[in-house]
């Protein structure tokens, strides 16, 4: 790294220049991105509890705003992985565990639990990088501290003319062992609807 | 992993949540914008923690913001900070010519009196950054043509 010492006076005021040229950026820790979203999450988990009085409304919060993020980060996905229409909802569940779900949160849950009919599964998280250094205080015992994904999910699947229910079945946050998303597949969307922001 | 891209929709929804319930005018603004910085403080201060956990003692404040500029904006921005100046008496000016959270926003004038709420988040994690290392700072931005923008940091002395 080269760095240059300049003296420029600007409005009376002596301003050294140093100018902080990288050959290339140092092999720094990817994991850090992660932890800036994890740690901004926090935040806005945090801001939801101030803001509103019960968890309820807070895990609603959380479902719409994951919502709004769903319906645009669908868009990003597609682009990224130039993944085509897929054919049924199993091929749309593993997209999501092996594709979406890696990509952006580097991690792969497993598929399971179907149901008989084909149109509900389990997503088992083994860790979920949201809540890393989170631990719920006791009087939060009903906040599903990481109803975003569910809102994502809904709001992505609405995009691409599915109509899901998604929600958390198990939550290491409660005491479970691992984190199950059960989600459960509703309709076929025409495509005139047009989306909305909620 | 394309992990910036969910911190941006984070960051961006964050932003829509802040306002939207809110009402127009000064004020009200103000308090947004506090809000996001108070929200940006605490996760900077978090982050550094993280980041520095090996790092070996600045030398001085200069260092400290070097570091900042360096290696700190390269892992939350994926780049450095373009341009830094200062007047050694505790003011410091970082220059970002193509600042991440507004390429999106717009490239030029349009939409500039949103811009600030995009910046608040940034100078609050600045300012938690620096404070965890010891700095205390007021930090805040300006923009005039996106997607540059400039932070200013102003030591307060302890």
């Amino acid at each position: 790294m080269v760095e240059l010492l300049q003296e420029t006076t600007t409005k009376g005021h002596q301003y050294e220049e140093e100018t902080c040229l990288g050959q290339e950026t140092q092999a720094m820790d990817i994991r850090l991105n992660s932890e800036l979203f994890t740690l901004t999450y926090g935040a806005l988990v945090t801001q939801l509890c101030k803001d509103y009085e019960n968890d309820e409304e807070v895990n609603k919060q959380l479902d719409k705003m994951g919502y709004n993020i769903g319906v645009r980060l669908i868009e990003d996905f597609l682009a990224r992985s130039s993944i085509g229409r897929c054919q049924d909802f199993r091929e749309t569940a593993d997209v999501i565990s092996k594709v979406a779900f890696k990509m952006y949160l580097g991690i792969t849950p497993s598929v399971t639990n179907w149901s008989p009919a084909g149109d509900e599964l389990s997503l088992i998280l083994e860790s979920n990088p949201l809540v890393d250094f989170v631990e719920l205080p006791d009087n939060h015992s009903s906040l599903v501290y990481s109803n975003l994904l569910c809102g994502v999910l809904r709001g992505a699947l609405e995009m691409v003319q599915m109509a899901v229910d998604v929600k958390f079945a198990q939550d290491t946050l409660r005491g479970d062992n691992v984190t199950e998303i059960r989600m459960k597949f509703i309709k076929r969307i025409e495509e005139n609807l047009p989306a909305g922001d909620e | 992993m394309a992990d910036e891209a969910l911190f941006q929709f984070l960051h961006n929804e964050v932003i829509q949540y802040i306002y939207k319930s809110s009402e127009h005018g000064e004020m009200e603004n103000g308090r947004c914008i506090t809000k996001l910085e108070n929200m940006g403080f605490r996760v900077g201060q978090g982050l550094i923690e993280r980041f520095t956990k090996d790092t070996a003692r600045f030398k001085d404040e200069l260092d400290v913001m070097k570091f900042i500029c360096k290696d700190f904006w390269t892992s939350v921005f994926k780049k450095q900070i373009d341009n830094l100046r200062t007047n050694h008496q505790g003011i410091y000016v970082l220059q970002d010519n193509k600042f991440r959270l507004l390429t999106q926003l717009s490239a030029g004038k349009q939409y500039l009196e949103h811009a600030p709420k995009y910046l608040a988040f940034t100078c609050g994690l600045v300012r938690g950054g620096l404070s965890n290392l010891g700095v205390k700072s007021i930090v805040t931005a300006e923009v005039s043509v996106m997607p540059a923008c400039k932070f200013q940091v102003m030591i307060q002395k302890m």
